[in-house]
């Protein structure tokens, strides 16, 4: 297995082209970064030519905030770790109100994992999504049908459009569902909550009362360790 | 002559045979389904959200609420992950602990399912069998880390800590005395690996006894025999792991073909169908059970021979002792480090899958060098299987539908995570 991993990368290059934006390989595995125009056409390529006859796993993925930590760990300070727990920004730990909102860049990703039965590999492709506000990329539902409600799944969460998809329903959120709720800038709290009202006569909708809350600020230390290591492993590209 | 038209039915959310929270809204024509739509979600919890608010640590306990009758296999998938990112490996005597208990794990999900699917299509006593053995390998779970199911055993570069010397034992009460205190203790004198000892000898027959109530059943061949036959290219396209897979015929372990742990060095067999049917897929489980002892035995004789640490010694990743901690103030300032800031894990992405008893149970983690999981994605077996089921029961009879969701081994924490 290990032999035909350290080939992968140089017949993805032959396989793929110029289709592959970067062909990078780390200790936990390949990865190929495709453009989103081709999305489909590369994971066809890797179904027919390099043998990947599964789809495993299918996710989308949300870059916003990504290295960005929220409590300064460079310097000395005049404030504490626990002063990083009123800090803003972050996931989780804002209303809907406060929520970040101008953000540009390459904010979504879909990433599929497949593998192949018949050589014994794992593959992983990444594909950014071009546009923040419309989130939209082809559906592979048409080259592995296991696409299906991984799909519908990453709809749900991210709000991703998988164009071509023959059924884009919500799947795991509440009926009458608002939002995305794997966004990172969706409260982790939520907007909504549930009570039964003994006036009405049943139970309603009304703003979250909980304030939003996070015992341990998310903090990025460098450590000489992990040096090498992630020089490549970074996964934004 | 009257108009004859197909109507839609509703099945579940509250109903015993959905395994969970399972809404189903089926499109009869008469008795036959012409068309299933699984409404998932009624469990969801957002645990790959919250695990992206918490240091890595403090999500392990999340795993084993996914799947909740395999508790550990969602542990270590989890783990396995935080430690191929760190670039750590837990010490051999952790990894053999984990295999064991991982194989413990597959017995205790299988006995649970074939209780449950045996229920399901009318075999009431296995339920209370299968249950009896249930219960003397979750005691194990609780000798081992405290709690009957949720553990937490499993962490980043090993396990919490070695099995123990003595193996828990009743007391007496106004019920339990006597020679009944005695026979419930009978197994219990020595350690616990003396225990897996004697479960494992008596194990053989006791799935020889779940056999002999079902595998020659009229009545539970006639519910299964050639019901929901998936072929092997199929399940293969539907993206179908685990006995699932098996049960159609393709030979794939991810036991066997992408060994970790300590499955390269113990001994097993892969048992696969041949039609693809339900019945195929519970002959594969049941002798999955008798493959999961065999790996138990030969993991308790390792573990009785080669004593050793069962967590790596680094204290970037490692809270230290209780003692050390006592007079050593570098252990006190790294228990406070990994307690309230947890530690940072390089950049990097990786994707653990574990042969959990239902499939293919993965942990997805991208991390941005920060102490939280940028991005955790749980690659649930059931999640795929379930989006099948369409597929599956179409054609079938209503009463067919209990027995495919029986032999996907629905539960529903993992797929509604």
């Amino acid at each position: 297995m290990l032999e035909k991993s350290a080939m992968l990368p140089d017949r993805l290059r032959d396989t793929l082209g110029d289709l592959a934006l970067d062909i990078f390989e780390a200790p936990t595995g390949v990865t190929a970064e495709v453009a989103a125009s081709s999305w489909v056409e590369c994971c066809r390529l890797a179904r027919d030519e390099l043998g990947f006859e599964q789809l495993v796993d299918l996710c989308g993925v949300d870059y916003l905030s990504y290295g960005e930590d929220e409590w300064d760990t460079d310097d000395a300070t005049s404030e504490t770790f626990s002063r990083g727990i009123e800090g803003d920004g972050g996931p989780g730990r804002f209303d809907w109100a406060g929520r970040p909102t101008n953000v540009s860049g390459q904010r979504f990703a879909v990433v599929a994992h497949l593998l192949s039965i018949s050589n014994n590999e794992r593959l992983r492709l990444r594909c950014k999504v071009p546009d923040d506000e419309v989130p939209a990329v082809a559906s592979l539902v048409d080259t592995w049908p296991s696409a299906n409600w991984f799909e519908r799944e990453a709809f749900d969460m991210f709000g991703i459009i998988f164009e071509g998809h023959p059924d884009l329903r919500r799947l795991l959120t509440d009926y009458g569902f608002i939002g995305h709720p794997f966004r990172k800038d969706f409260p982790l709290i939520g907007n909504v909550e549930v009570r039964y009202d003994p006036e009405k006569g049943r139970v309603i909708y009304q703003p979250v009362s909980i304030e939003p809350r996070v015992l341990v600020p998310k903090v990025i230390r460098s450590d000489s360790r992990y040096g090498q290591q992630s020089a490549k492993g970074g996964s934004r590209g | 002559m009257a108009e004859i038209r197909n109507y839609t039915m509703n099945f579940g959310p509250q109903h015993p045979s959905a395994h969970g929270v399972l809404r189903l809204i089926l499109e009869m024509d008469g008795e036959v389904v012409q068309r299933a739509d699984p409404h998932i979600g009624l469990l969801h919890r957002g645990t790959e959200k919250l695990a992206e608010s918490k240091p890595y640590n403090q999500s392990i306990g999340y795993m084993d609420r996914l799947d909740y009758v395999s508790m550990m296999c969602n542990e270590h998938a989890y783990v396995r992950a935080i430690e191929s990112l760190l670039g750590v490996e837990a010490p051999r005597r952790a990894q053999y602990i984990r295999t064991l208990f991982d194989e413990v794990t597959r017995i205790l999900n299988h006995l649970m399912w074939i209780g449950t699917h045996g229920l399901d299509l009318g075999a009431m006593a296995l339920f209370l069998y299968a249950f009896r053995e249930r219960e003397q390998l979750l005691d194990c779970y609780e000798a081992v880390s405290g709690a009957r199911m949720h553990a937490t055993y499993y962490r980043p570069g090993g396990v919490y800590r070695d099995l123990p010397e003595q193996m828990p034992q009743y007391t007496e009460t106004p019920w339990t005395k006597g020679d009944d205190l005695k026979r419930v203790n009978e197994w219990r004198e020595g350690s616990m690996l003396d225990y897996f000892d004697a479960f494992s000898q008596d194990f053989y027959d006791r799935v020889d006894e779940y056999e002999t109530l079902l595998t020659d059943n009229r009545i539970w061949k006639q519910r299964t025999v050639n019901i929901a036959e998936v072929s092997a290219e199929r399940a293969i396209e539907l993206g179908f792991s685990g006995p699932m897979l098996r049960g159609s015929g393709v030979a794939w372990d991810l036991r066997k073909k992408q060994p970790y742990a300590a499955y390269d060095e113990v001994e097993f067999d892969i048992p696969v169908g041949t039609n693809g049917d339900c019945y195929d897929r519970y002959l594969v489980r049941m002798e999955e059970m008798r493959q999961s002892n065999r790996i138990i035995q030969q993991c308790v004789k390792w573990l009785r021979e080669n004593p050793g640490p069962v967590m790596i010694d680094n204290q970037k990743i490692i809270a230290p002792t209780r003692e050390e901690m006592k007079d050593d103030m570098e252990s006190l300032i790294h228990h406070f480090k990994l307690f309230t800031e947890g530690y940072c894990v390089p950049e990097g992405e990786s994707y653990a899958a574990v042969e959990a008893p239902k499939g293919e149970f993965a942990a997805y983690i991208i991390s941005d060098g920060s102490n939280k999981p940028f991005r955790l994605h749980l690659r649930a077996p059931g999640f795929v299987h379930l989006a099948a089921m369409d597929e599956m029961v179409r054609g079938h009879m209503l009463s067919d539908v209990v027995a495919v969701i029986g032999t996907q081994d629905i539960v529903f924490g993992e797929i509604d995570r």
